[in-house]
Protein backbone atom coordinates (compact mmCIF):
# COMPACT_ATOMS: atom_id res chain seq x y z
CA UNK A 1 0.00 0.00 0.00
CA UNK A 2 0.34 3.82 -0.23
CA UNK A 3 3.57 5.29 1.99
CA UNK A 4 0.91 6.54 4.10
CA UNK A 5 -2.80 4.62 4.89
CA UNK A 6 -5.40 6.50 6.16
CA UNK A 7 -8.26 4.24 8.00
CA UNK A 8 -11.55 5.22 8.64
CA UNK A 9 -14.07 3.31 11.27
CA UNK A 10 -18.05 3.47 11.47
CA UNK A 11 -19.18 1.86 14.56
CA UNK A 12 -21.81 2.49 17.78
CA UNK A 13 -20.58 2.98 21.60
CA UNK A 14 -19.73 -0.30 22.94
CA UNK A 15 -18.88 -2.50 20.03
CA UNK A 16 -14.87 -2.07 20.86
CA UNK A 17 -14.31 0.08 17.75
CA UNK A 18 -12.35 2.62 19.42
CA UNK A 19 -10.22 -0.16 21.05
CA UNK A 20 -10.16 -1.79 17.34
CA UNK A 21 -8.36 1.50 16.35
CA UNK A 22 -6.19 1.09 19.13
CA UNK A 23 -4.42 -2.07 18.71
CA UNK A 24 -3.76 -1.86 15.07
CA UNK A 25 -2.44 1.23 15.67
CA UNK A 26 -0.48 -0.95 18.29
CA UNK A 27 0.37 -3.16 15.94
CA UNK A 28 1.30 -1.53 13.05
CA UNK A 29 4.24 0.20 15.27
CA UNK A 30 6.58 -2.63 13.59
CA UNK A 31 9.14 -1.70 11.26
CA UNK A 32 9.70 2.31 12.48
CA UNK A 33 6.36 3.54 11.10
CA UNK A 34 4.47 6.54 12.67
CA UNK A 35 0.78 5.81 13.82
CA UNK A 36 -1.86 7.60 14.89
CA UNK A 37 -5.35 6.19 16.43
CA UNK A 38 -8.27 8.39 17.38
CA UNK A 39 -11.67 8.72 17.80
CA UNK A 40 -13.91 11.56 17.47
CA UNK A 41 -15.68 12.55 20.76
CA UNK A 42 -18.93 13.65 21.32
CA UNK A 43 -21.63 12.51 23.75
CA UNK A 44 -20.52 8.83 24.23
CA UNK A 45 -23.47 6.75 24.55
CA UNK A 46 -23.86 3.26 23.84
CA UNK A 47 -25.20 2.61 20.60
CA UNK A 48 -24.54 6.01 19.18
CA UNK A 49 -23.18 6.18 15.96
CA UNK A 50 -19.33 7.26 16.40
CA UNK A 51 -15.98 7.68 14.29
CA UNK A 52 -12.29 6.62 14.76
CA UNK A 53 -9.40 7.14 12.62
CA UNK A 54 -5.68 5.32 11.78
CA UNK A 55 -2.83 7.12 10.60
CA UNK A 56 0.12 4.53 9.48
CA UNK A 57 3.10 6.24 7.47
CA UNK A 58 6.19 5.64 7.33
CA UNK A 59 7.05 9.31 7.44
CA UNK A 60 6.37 11.07 10.59
CA UNK A 61 2.70 12.09 11.10
CA UNK A 62 2.13 15.78 11.87
CA UNK A 63 -1.47 16.02 10.37
CA UNK A 64 -4.16 16.46 13.48
CA UNK A 65 -7.33 16.54 12.06
CA UNK A 66 -9.69 14.09 11.31
CA UNK A 67 -9.32 11.73 8.15
CA UNK A 68 -12.03 12.84 5.12
CA UNK A 69 -10.49 10.46 1.99
CA UNK A 70 -10.05 7.15 3.79
CA UNK A 71 -8.34 4.75 2.02
CA UNK A 72 -9.70 1.52 4.48
CA UNK A 73 -13.04 2.21 5.42
CA UNK A 74 -13.83 -0.24 8.48
CA UNK A 75 -18.09 -0.69 9.36
CA UNK A 76 -18.08 -2.07 12.88
CA UNK A 77 -22.17 -2.07 12.57
CA UNK A 78 -24.29 -3.07 8.98
CA UNK A 79 -26.69 -1.05 10.07
CA UNK A 80 -25.44 2.26 10.07
CA UNK A 81 -25.24 1.56 6.13
CA UNK A 82 -29.02 2.58 6.15
CA UNK A 83 -28.27 5.84 8.11
CA UNK A 84 -25.00 7.71 6.94
CA UNK A 85 -23.05 7.87 3.80
CA UNK A 86 -20.14 5.48 4.98
CA UNK A 87 -18.68 5.88 1.09
CA UNK A 88 -18.19 9.69 2.08
CA UNK A 89 -14.73 10.97 0.46
CA UNK A 90 -13.33 7.54 0.19
CA UNK A 91 -10.88 7.44 -2.12
CA UNK A 92 -11.41 5.33 -5.50
CA UNK A 93 -9.12 2.56 -4.67
CA UNK A 94 -11.08 2.28 -1.34
CA UNK A 95 -11.50 -0.20 0.59
CA UNK A 96 -14.53 -1.15 2.55
CA UNK A 97 -14.89 -4.02 5.07
CA UNK A 98 -18.15 -4.53 6.42
CA UNK A 99 -19.31 -6.85 9.12
CA UNK A 100 -22.52 -8.38 8.07
CA UNK A 101 -23.88 -11.65 6.89
CA UNK A 102 -25.27 -10.49 3.95
CA UNK A 103 -23.94 -11.15 -0.05
CA UNK A 104 -20.97 -8.74 -0.18
CA UNK A 105 -22.84 -7.92 -3.75
CA UNK A 106 -25.66 -6.74 -1.35
CA UNK A 107 -23.60 -4.41 -0.11
CA UNK A 108 -21.42 -3.55 -2.49
CA UNK A 109 -24.90 -2.21 -4.44
CA UNK A 110 -25.79 -0.39 -1.18
CA UNK A 111 -22.58 1.31 -0.63
CA UNK A 112 -22.84 2.42 -4.55
CA UNK A 113 -19.02 1.51 -4.89
CA UNK A 114 -17.14 1.81 -7.58
CA UNK A 115 -15.54 -0.75 -10.06
CA UNK A 116 -12.31 0.29 -8.52
CA UNK A 117 -13.26 0.31 -4.89
CA UNK A 118 -13.24 -3.80 -3.53
CA UNK A 119 -16.17 -4.24 -0.98
CA UNK A 120 -14.85 -7.29 1.84
CA UNK A 121 -18.18 -8.70 4.41
CA UNK A 122 -17.15 -10.45 7.31
CA UNK A 123 -19.69 -11.90 9.84
CA UNK A 124 -17.48 -10.33 12.56
CA UNK A 125 -21.22 -10.67 14.94
CA UNK A 126 -21.62 -14.07 14.20
CA UNK A 127 -18.04 -15.00 14.68
CA UNK A 128 -17.77 -12.94 17.83
CA UNK A 129 -20.39 -14.31 19.43
CA UNK A 130 -19.62 -18.40 18.80
CA UNK A 131 -16.08 -17.74 19.85
CA UNK A 132 -16.15 -15.76 22.92
CA UNK A 133 -20.05 -15.76 23.79
CA UNK A 134 -20.99 -11.31 22.88
CA UNK A 135 -21.94 -9.51 20.18
CA UNK A 136 -18.67 -7.50 20.55
CA UNK A 137 -17.20 -7.94 16.54
CA UNK A 138 -14.11 -5.47 16.97
CA UNK A 139 -11.57 -8.55 17.00
CA UNK A 140 -12.91 -10.57 13.83
CA UNK A 141 -13.02 -6.75 12.23
CA UNK A 142 -9.38 -6.64 12.84
CA UNK A 143 -8.67 -9.66 11.22
CA UNK A 144 -10.26 -8.91 8.35
CA UNK A 145 -8.54 -5.50 8.29
CA UNK A 146 -5.07 -7.24 8.67
CA UNK A 147 -5.90 -9.79 5.89
CA UNK A 148 -7.02 -7.53 3.15
CA UNK A 149 -4.68 -4.34 4.13
CA UNK A 150 -1.50 -6.75 4.82
CA UNK A 151 -0.30 -3.58 6.82
CA UNK A 152 0.13 -6.43 9.64
CA UNK A 153 1.15 -9.68 9.85
CA UNK A 154 -1.69 -11.78 11.80
CA UNK A 155 0.89 -13.22 13.76
CA UNK A 156 1.94 -9.27 15.03
CA UNK A 157 -2.04 -8.72 15.47
CA UNK A 158 -2.47 -11.69 17.62
CA UNK A 159 -0.07 -10.39 19.57
CA UNK A 160 -1.10 -7.14 20.25
CA UNK A 161 -4.66 -8.58 20.30
CA UNK A 162 -3.42 -10.58 23.55
CA UNK A 163 -1.52 -7.46 24.70
CA UNK A 164 -4.65 -5.05 24.85
CA UNK A 165 -7.35 -7.55 26.00
CA UNK A 166 -5.00 -9.30 28.30
CA UNK A 167 -4.92 -5.80 30.46
CA UNK A 168 -8.59 -6.18 30.96
CA UNK A 169 -10.10 -9.79 30.81
CA UNK A 170 -10.00 -13.37 31.92
CA UNK A 171 -7.65 -15.81 29.70
CA UNK A 172 -10.89 -17.52 28.10
CA UNK A 173 -12.20 -14.17 26.66
CA UNK A 174 -8.74 -13.26 25.48
CA UNK A 175 -8.40 -16.94 23.91
CA UNK A 176 -11.73 -16.18 22.63
CA UNK A 177 -11.19 -12.92 21.26
CA UNK A 178 -7.89 -14.54 20.01
CA UNK A 179 -10.00 -17.49 18.11
CA UNK A 180 -12.08 -15.06 16.66
CA UNK A 181 -9.28 -12.49 15.01
CA UNK A 182 -7.92 -15.42 13.17
CA UNK A 183 -11.76 -16.61 12.22
CA UNK A 184 -12.26 -12.69 11.03
CA UNK A 185 -8.68 -12.99 8.82
CA UNK A 186 -9.79 -16.06 7.35
CA UNK A 187 -13.91 -15.67 6.82
CA UNK A 188 -12.94 -12.32 4.42
CA UNK A 189 -15.58 -13.00 1.27
CA UNK A 190 -15.02 -9.92 -1.30
CA UNK A 191 -18.06 -9.25 -3.98
CA UNK B 1 17.84 3.23 25.14
CA UNK B 2 14.45 4.72 23.78
CA UNK B 3 11.28 2.70 23.73
CA UNK B 4 9.13 3.33 21.35
CA UNK B 5 5.56 3.45 22.00
CA UNK B 6 1.69 4.10 20.93
CA UNK B 7 -0.04 5.78 23.96
CA UNK B 8 -1.86 8.75 24.19
CA UNK B 9 -0.78 12.22 24.83
CA UNK B 10 -2.22 11.99 28.46
CA UNK B 11 -0.66 8.78 28.68
CA UNK B 12 2.87 9.84 28.01
CA UNK B 13 2.61 12.92 30.48
CA UNK B 14 1.68 10.54 33.21
CA UNK B 15 4.45 8.67 32.69
CA UNK B 16 6.64 11.14 32.33
CA UNK B 17 5.70 12.72 35.74
CA UNK B 18 6.23 8.99 37.13
CA UNK B 19 9.43 8.76 35.76
CA UNK B 20 10.55 11.91 37.87
CA UNK B 21 8.86 10.53 40.65
CA UNK B 22 8.03 13.88 42.77
CA UNK B 23 7.29 13.80 46.56
CA UNK B 24 3.79 15.66 46.58
CA UNK B 25 0.76 15.68 43.93
CA UNK B 26 -2.77 17.23 43.72
CA UNK B 27 -5.00 15.25 41.89
CA UNK B 28 -8.62 16.86 40.61
CA UNK B 29 -10.47 15.47 37.53
CA UNK B 30 -11.95 17.40 34.80
CA UNK B 31 -12.16 16.03 30.98
CA UNK B 32 -10.03 16.06 29.09
CA UNK B 33 -6.94 16.01 31.39
CA UNK B 34 -9.15 13.65 33.88
CA UNK B 35 -7.18 10.20 32.36
CA UNK B 36 -3.79 11.44 33.19
CA UNK B 37 -4.12 12.18 36.62
CA UNK B 38 -6.26 9.26 37.02
CA UNK B 39 -3.13 6.72 35.61
CA UNK B 40 -0.88 8.69 38.17
CA UNK B 41 -3.36 7.77 40.97
CA UNK B 42 -2.74 4.09 39.84
CA UNK B 43 1.16 4.35 39.60
CA UNK B 44 0.74 5.60 43.27
CA UNK B 45 -1.20 2.50 44.61
CA UNK B 46 0.79 0.21 42.66
CA UNK B 47 3.67 1.31 44.26
CA UNK B 48 5.22 2.74 41.28
CA UNK B 49 6.49 6.16 42.53
CA UNK B 50 6.53 7.71 46.41
CA UNK B 51 4.26 10.35 45.58
CA UNK B 52 1.91 11.38 48.38
CA UNK B 53 -1.15 12.11 46.43
CA UNK B 54 -3.78 14.47 47.66
CA UNK B 55 -7.37 13.92 46.55
CA UNK B 56 -8.31 17.63 46.94
CA UNK B 57 -12.44 18.61 46.81
CA UNK B 58 -11.65 21.88 43.88
CA UNK B 59 -8.68 22.82 41.41
CA UNK B 60 -8.36 26.23 44.07
CA UNK B 61 -8.00 23.32 46.47
CA UNK B 62 -5.31 21.77 44.61
CA UNK B 63 -3.43 24.87 43.52
CA UNK B 64 -3.61 25.49 47.33
CA UNK B 65 -2.53 22.16 47.63
CA UNK B 66 0.81 22.51 45.39
CA UNK B 67 1.51 25.58 47.55
CA UNK B 68 1.72 24.27 50.78
CA UNK B 69 3.72 21.63 49.77
CA UNK B 70 6.16 23.46 47.09
CA UNK B 71 6.84 25.73 50.15
CA UNK B 72 7.12 22.64 52.47
CA UNK B 73 10.15 22.15 50.07
CA UNK B 74 8.67 19.27 48.10
CA UNK B 75 8.47 18.64 44.74
CA UNK B 76 5.27 19.40 43.93
CA UNK B 77 2.45 18.38 40.47
CA UNK B 78 -0.99 18.97 39.39
CA UNK B 79 -2.99 19.02 36.25
CA UNK B 80 -5.62 20.42 35.24
CA UNK B 81 -8.17 22.26 32.25
CA UNK B 82 -10.25 24.39 31.24
CA UNK B 83 -12.98 25.20 34.05
CA UNK B 84 -9.81 23.60 36.66
CA UNK B 85 -7.54 26.46 35.77
CA UNK B 86 -9.90 29.09 35.84
CA UNK B 87 -10.92 28.18 39.39
CA UNK B 88 -7.29 28.12 40.40
CA UNK B 89 -6.76 31.51 39.15
CA UNK B 90 -6.49 33.34 42.44
CA UNK B 91 -3.96 30.61 43.51
CA UNK B 92 -2.16 30.86 40.45
CA UNK B 93 -0.95 34.36 41.39
CA UNK B 94 0.08 32.97 44.72
CA UNK B 95 2.39 29.88 43.33
CA UNK B 96 4.53 32.38 41.37
CA UNK B 97 4.52 35.54 43.47
CA UNK B 98 6.15 33.08 45.85
CA UNK B 99 8.00 31.39 43.75
CA UNK B 100 7.52 28.58 44.27
CA UNK B 101 8.60 25.29 41.03
CA UNK B 102 5.28 23.79 40.79
CA UNK B 103 4.98 21.52 37.68
CA UNK B 104 1.52 21.39 36.32
CA UNK B 105 0.48 20.09 32.44
CA UNK B 106 -2.69 21.62 31.28
CA UNK B 107 -4.48 19.94 28.93
CA UNK B 108 -6.27 22.59 26.96
CA UNK B 109 -9.97 22.82 26.62
CA UNK B 110 -12.38 25.71 25.68
CA UNK B 111 -14.03 27.88 28.85
CA UNK B 112 -17.60 28.32 29.63
CA UNK B 113 -20.05 29.41 28.82
CA UNK B 114 -21.51 27.91 26.65
CA UNK B 115 -20.45 24.63 28.12
CA UNK B 116 -17.91 22.29 26.12
CA UNK B 117 -15.42 19.71 26.46
CA UNK B 118 -13.18 20.10 23.59
CA UNK B 119 -9.82 21.53 23.19
CA UNK B 120 -8.67 25.60 22.77
CA UNK B 121 -6.13 27.72 24.30
CA UNK B 122 -9.10 29.74 26.31
CA UNK B 123 -7.63 28.43 29.50
CA UNK B 124 -3.96 29.04 29.62
CA UNK B 125 -3.98 31.93 27.78
CA UNK B 126 -6.07 33.10 30.19
CA UNK B 127 -3.48 32.64 33.03
CA UNK B 128 -0.92 34.28 30.76
CA UNK B 129 -0.37 37.28 33.22
CA UNK B 130 0.06 34.70 35.84
CA UNK B 131 3.73 34.81 36.29
CA UNK B 132 4.11 31.28 35.45
CA UNK B 133 6.31 30.05 32.64
CA UNK B 134 3.91 28.73 29.76
CA UNK B 135 5.90 25.67 27.25
CA UNK B 136 3.62 24.66 24.70
CA UNK B 137 3.48 21.12 22.87
CA UNK B 138 2.40 20.29 19.55
CA UNK B 139 2.00 16.53 20.01
CA UNK B 140 2.38 13.77 22.88
CA UNK B 141 6.34 13.44 22.15
CA UNK B 142 6.71 17.35 22.77
CA UNK B 143 4.15 17.22 26.06
CA UNK B 144 6.09 14.24 27.36
CA UNK B 145 9.61 15.97 26.52
CA UNK B 146 8.56 19.45 27.57
CA UNK B 147 7.45 17.78 30.87
CA UNK B 148 10.43 16.08 31.64
CA UNK B 149 12.00 19.64 30.75
CA UNK B 150 9.54 21.36 33.18
CA UNK B 151 11.16 20.21 36.26
CA UNK B 152 14.60 20.95 35.50
CA UNK B 153 13.43 25.15 34.28
CA UNK B 154 11.20 25.39 37.52
CA UNK B 155 13.66 24.36 39.91
CA UNK B 156 16.55 26.10 38.36
CA UNK B 157 18.06 27.89 41.63
CA UNK B 158 18.16 30.95 39.68
CA UNK B 159 14.39 31.12 38.59
CA UNK B 160 12.50 28.66 41.04
CA UNK B 161 8.72 29.46 39.15
CA UNK B 162 5.89 27.76 38.19
CA UNK B 163 5.42 25.91 34.79
CA UNK B 164 2.72 25.38 33.20
CA UNK B 165 3.10 22.39 30.16
CA UNK B 166 0.40 23.22 27.42
CA UNK B 167 -1.00 20.37 25.07
CA UNK B 168 -4.05 20.57 23.00
CA UNK B 169 -7.42 18.63 24.72
CA UNK B 170 -8.22 15.53 23.14
CA UNK B 171 -6.20 16.45 19.72
CA UNK B 172 -3.27 15.02 21.67
CA UNK B 173 -4.27 14.23 24.68
CA UNK B 174 -6.89 11.23 23.47
CA UNK B 175 -4.86 10.38 20.85
CA UNK B 176 -2.20 7.52 20.51
CA UNK B 177 0.44 8.32 18.65
CA UNK B 178 3.70 7.30 18.44
CA UNK B 179 6.44 8.00 21.04
CA UNK B 180 9.90 7.73 22.24
CA UNK B 181 10.26 7.14 25.84
CA UNK B 182 13.50 8.02 27.85
CA UNK B 183 14.18 4.95 30.21
CA UNK B 184 13.63 5.66 33.72
CA UNK B 185 17.09 6.15 35.46
CA UNK B 186 17.82 8.61 32.47
CA UNK B 187 14.90 10.85 33.14
CA UNK B 188 15.50 10.52 37.19
CA UNK B 189 19.27 11.56 36.62
CA UNK B 190 18.28 14.04 34.15
CA UNK B 191 15.58 15.56 36.30
CA UNK B 192 18.16 15.49 39.80
CA UNK B 193 17.69 15.39 43.09
CA UNK B 194 15.00 18.05 44.46
CA UNK B 195 16.51 21.48 45.78
CA UNK B 196 15.12 22.68 48.38
CA UNK B 197 15.26 26.61 48.76
CA UNK B 198 13.51 28.44 52.31
CA UNK B 199 11.67 25.26 52.94
CA UNK B 200 9.11 25.86 55.74
CA UNK B 201 8.97 22.28 56.94
CA UNK B 202 13.10 23.27 58.10
CA UNK B 203 11.57 24.09 61.48
CA UNK B 204 14.64 24.87 62.66
CA UNK B 205 15.03 27.75 60.58
CA UNK B 206 11.61 29.34 60.62
CA UNK B 207 10.90 31.71 57.70
CA UNK B 208 7.67 33.65 56.51
CA UNK B 209 5.55 33.27 53.34
CA UNK B 210 3.20 35.29 52.23
CA UNK B 211 3.44 38.61 54.02
CA UNK B 212 1.48 41.54 53.41
CA UNK B 213 3.67 43.81 51.36
CA UNK B 214 2.13 47.51 51.30
CA UNK B 215 2.86 50.26 49.16
CA UNK B 216 6.80 51.10 49.83
CA UNK B 217 7.75 47.48 48.28
CA UNK B 218 5.32 45.97 46.55
CA UNK B 219 6.30 47.29 43.25
CA UNK B 220 9.95 46.50 43.75
CA UNK B 221 8.87 43.01 44.57
CA UNK B 222 6.48 43.03 41.29
CA UNK B 223 9.43 44.31 39.32
CA UNK B 224 11.71 41.34 40.83
CA UNK B 225 9.49 39.31 38.91
CA UNK B 226 9.61 40.34 35.74
CA UNK B 227 13.36 40.68 35.90
CA UNK B 228 13.50 36.94 37.01
CA UNK B 229 11.20 35.96 34.19
CA UNK B 230 13.54 38.08 31.54
CA UNK B 231 16.29 35.16 32.84
CA UNK B 232 14.42 32.37 32.37
CA UNK B 233 14.67 32.24 28.31
CA UNK B 234 18.56 31.21 28.70
CA UNK B 235 18.04 28.21 31.12
CA UNK B 236 15.42 26.54 28.64
CA UNK B 237 17.74 26.86 26.42
CA UNK B 238 20.63 25.06 28.67
CA UNK B 239 17.84 22.55 29.35
CA UNK B 240 16.90 22.28 26.15
CA UNK B 241 20.63 21.24 25.45
CA UNK B 242 21.65 18.62 27.89
CA UNK B 243 18.30 17.56 26.65
CA UNK B 244 18.85 16.87 23.48
CA UNK B 245 22.11 15.47 24.09
CA UNK B 246 19.90 12.92 26.42
CA UNK B 247 17.26 12.21 23.67
CA UNK B 248 18.20 13.20 20.24
CA UNK B 249 15.70 15.83 20.37
CA UNK B 250 16.05 19.59 19.69
CA UNK B 251 14.05 22.15 21.10
CA UNK B 252 14.19 25.97 21.12
CA UNK B 253 12.28 28.83 22.26
CA UNK B 254 10.32 28.57 19.87
CA UNK B 255 10.35 26.21 16.34
CA UNK B 256 10.99 27.72 13.08
CA UNK B 257 10.18 25.86 9.81
CA UNK B 258 10.68 26.75 6.33
CA UNK B 259 11.37 30.48 8.09
CA UNK B 260 15.07 31.66 6.57
CA UNK B 261 13.84 33.29 3.05
CA UNK B 262 10.01 33.09 4.02
CA UNK B 263 8.15 35.82 2.66
CA UNK B 264 4.96 34.75 3.94
CA UNK B 265 4.54 33.25 7.55
CA UNK B 266 2.07 31.83 9.76
CA UNK B 267 2.34 31.69 13.39
CA UNK B 268 0.50 28.61 14.95
CA UNK B 269 0.73 26.69 18.42
CA UNK B 270 0.49 23.48 18.99
CA UNK B 271 -1.65 20.39 17.10
CA UNK B 272 -2.39 22.73 14.32
CA UNK B 273 1.12 23.53 13.43
CA UNK B 274 1.71 20.19 12.67
CA UNK B 275 -1.15 20.19 10.44
CA UNK B 276 0.19 23.61 9.03
CA UNK B 277 3.88 22.31 8.46
CA UNK B 278 2.30 19.83 5.88
CA UNK B 279 0.79 22.54 4.26
CA UNK B 280 3.77 24.89 4.13
CA UNK B 281 5.85 21.42 2.34
CA UNK B 282 2.96 22.09 -0.41
CA UNK B 283 3.14 25.74 -1.48
CA UNK B 284 6.68 25.44 -1.13
CA UNK B 285 6.95 22.86 -3.55
CA UNK B 286 4.89 25.27 -6.23
CA UNK B 287 7.56 27.69 -5.92
CA UNK B 288 5.74 29.90 -2.67
CA UNK B 289 8.34 31.04 -0.15
CA UNK B 290 6.06 30.12 2.94
CA UNK B 291 7.09 29.79 6.34
CA UNK B 292 5.97 28.97 9.83
CA UNK B 293 6.79 29.69 13.82
CA UNK B 294 5.50 27.68 16.19
CA UNK B 295 5.79 29.25 19.91
CA UNK B 296 7.00 26.83 22.89
CA UNK B 297 8.17 29.40 25.27
CA UNK B 298 4.89 31.90 25.77
CA UNK B 299 5.67 33.45 29.14
CA UNK B 300 8.16 34.82 29.06
CA UNK B 301 7.89 35.56 25.15
CA UNK B 302 11.00 35.63 23.33
CA UNK B 303 10.17 38.86 21.41
CA UNK B 304 13.66 39.87 20.02
CA UNK B 305 14.15 36.24 18.75
CA UNK B 306 10.64 35.60 17.06
CA UNK B 307 10.89 39.17 15.54
CA UNK B 308 14.62 38.39 14.13
CA UNK B 309 13.17 35.00 13.13
CA UNK B 310 10.36 36.19 11.21
CA UNK B 311 12.12 39.44 9.89
CA UNK B 312 12.15 38.00 5.82
CA UNK B 313 8.50 37.97 6.23
CA UNK B 314 6.48 40.65 4.36
CA UNK B 315 3.09 39.29 5.48
CA UNK B 316 2.15 36.98 8.60
CA UNK B 317 -1.02 35.56 9.81
CA UNK B 318 -0.76 34.69 13.22
CA UNK B 319 -3.04 31.68 14.33
CA UNK B 320 -5.46 32.15 17.73
CA UNK B 321 -6.81 29.44 19.54
CA UNK B 322 -8.45 31.66 21.61
CA UNK B 323 -9.78 35.28 21.64
CA UNK B 324 -9.94 38.31 23.02
CA UNK B 325 -13.84 39.29 22.59
CA UNK B 326 -13.71 43.24 21.28
CA UNK B 327 -9.62 42.81 20.61
CA UNK B 328 -7.31 40.64 18.73
CA UNK B 329 -6.43 37.14 19.52
CA UNK B 330 -3.40 36.47 22.51
CA UNK B 331 -0.79 35.72 19.68
CA UNK B 332 -1.61 38.33 17.66
CA UNK B 333 -0.82 40.45 20.35
CA UNK B 334 2.61 39.36 21.14
CA UNK B 335 3.72 39.08 17.34
CA UNK B 336 2.49 42.69 16.62
CA UNK B 337 4.33 43.83 19.77
CA UNK B 338 7.53 41.89 18.92
CA UNK B 339 7.21 43.44 15.20
CA UNK B 340 7.05 47.03 16.63
CA UNK B 341 10.67 46.42 18.43
CA UNK B 342 12.67 45.50 16.12
CA UNK B 343 10.93 47.99 13.85
CA UNK B 344 10.18 46.15 10.71
CA UNK B 345 6.40 46.21 9.64
CA UNK B 346 5.15 43.51 7.99
CA UNK B 347 1.32 43.13 7.29
CA UNK B 348 -0.28 41.52 9.92
CA UNK B 349 -3.42 39.36 9.77
CA UNK B 350 -5.54 37.73 12.67
CA UNK B 351 -7.73 34.20 12.22
CA UNK B 352 -9.46 32.75 15.16
CA UNK B 353 -9.94 29.50 14.27
CA UNK B 354 -10.43 26.12 16.39
CA UNK B 355 -12.69 27.54 19.29
CA UNK B 356 -14.48 24.45 21.17
CA UNK B 357 -12.58 21.90 19.43
CA UNK B 358 -13.92 22.92 15.92
CA UNK B 359 -11.50 20.93 13.42
CA UNK B 360 -8.34 22.65 11.76
CA UNK B 361 -8.17 21.13 8.52
CA UNK B 362 -5.42 21.29 5.76
CA UNK B 363 -7.89 23.84 4.01
CA UNK B 364 -7.86 25.99 6.44
CA UNK B 365 -4.21 26.23 6.48
CA UNK B 366 -4.16 26.69 2.15
CA UNK B 367 -6.55 29.15 2.33
CA UNK B 368 -4.97 31.14 4.60
CA UNK B 369 -1.44 30.85 2.85
CA UNK B 370 -3.38 31.57 -0.26
CA UNK B 371 -4.45 35.05 1.18
CA UNK B 372 -1.08 36.06 2.67
CA UNK B 373 0.29 35.24 -0.95
CA UNK B 374 -2.11 37.60 -2.28
CA UNK B 375 -1.21 40.15 0.37
CA UNK B 376 2.77 39.83 -0.17
CA UNK B 377 2.20 40.59 -3.84
CA UNK B 378 0.33 43.78 -3.04
CA UNK B 379 -3.35 42.82 -2.91
CA UNK B 380 -5.95 43.87 -0.95
CA UNK B 381 -6.27 43.32 2.93
CA UNK B 382 -9.90 41.79 3.63
CA UNK B 383 -9.96 42.24 7.07
CA UNK B 384 -7.07 42.47 10.09
CA UNK B 385 -9.22 40.04 12.30
CA UNK B 386 -11.13 37.07 10.58
CA UNK B 387 -12.84 33.79 12.36
CA UNK B 388 -12.49 30.92 10.13
CA UNK B 389 -13.88 27.05 9.85
CA UNK B 390 -17.10 29.12 10.69
CA UNK B 391 -20.64 29.21 9.71
CA UNK B 392 -22.13 32.27 8.07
Amino acid sequence: MADMVEIRWHGRGGQGTVTAAKVLADACLSGGRYVQAFPEYGPERSGAPLRAYNRISSKELRMHCPVLHPQVVGVVDATLLDGINVAEGATEDAIFIVNSSKDPKEIREKLGATQKQRVIIVDATKIAIECFGRALPNSPMLGAVCKVTGLVSLDALLEDVRKSFGKKFSQKIIDGNLEATRRGYEEVREG
Amino acid sequence: MAKIVAVTGNEAVANALRQVNPDVCAAYPITPQTDMMQRFASFVSDGKVDTEIILVESEHSAMSACIGAAAGGGRVVTATSSQGLALMWEMLFIAAGTRLPIVMPVVNRALSSPLNIHGDHSDAMGARDSGWIQLWSENAQEAYDNTIQAFRIAEHMDIRLPVMVCLDGFITSHSIERIEYLEDDEVKNFAGEYQQLYPLLDVDNPKSYGPLILPDLYMEYKRAQHEVMTRVSKFVLDVAADFEKLSGRKYGLFESYRLDDAEIALVILNSAAGTAKDVVDEFRDKGIKAGLLKPRLFRPFPYEEVASALKSAKAICVMDRADSFGGFGPMYMEIASAMMLNGSRPILINKIYGLGGRDFMPEHAQMVISELDEIAKGGKIKTFKEYIGVRE
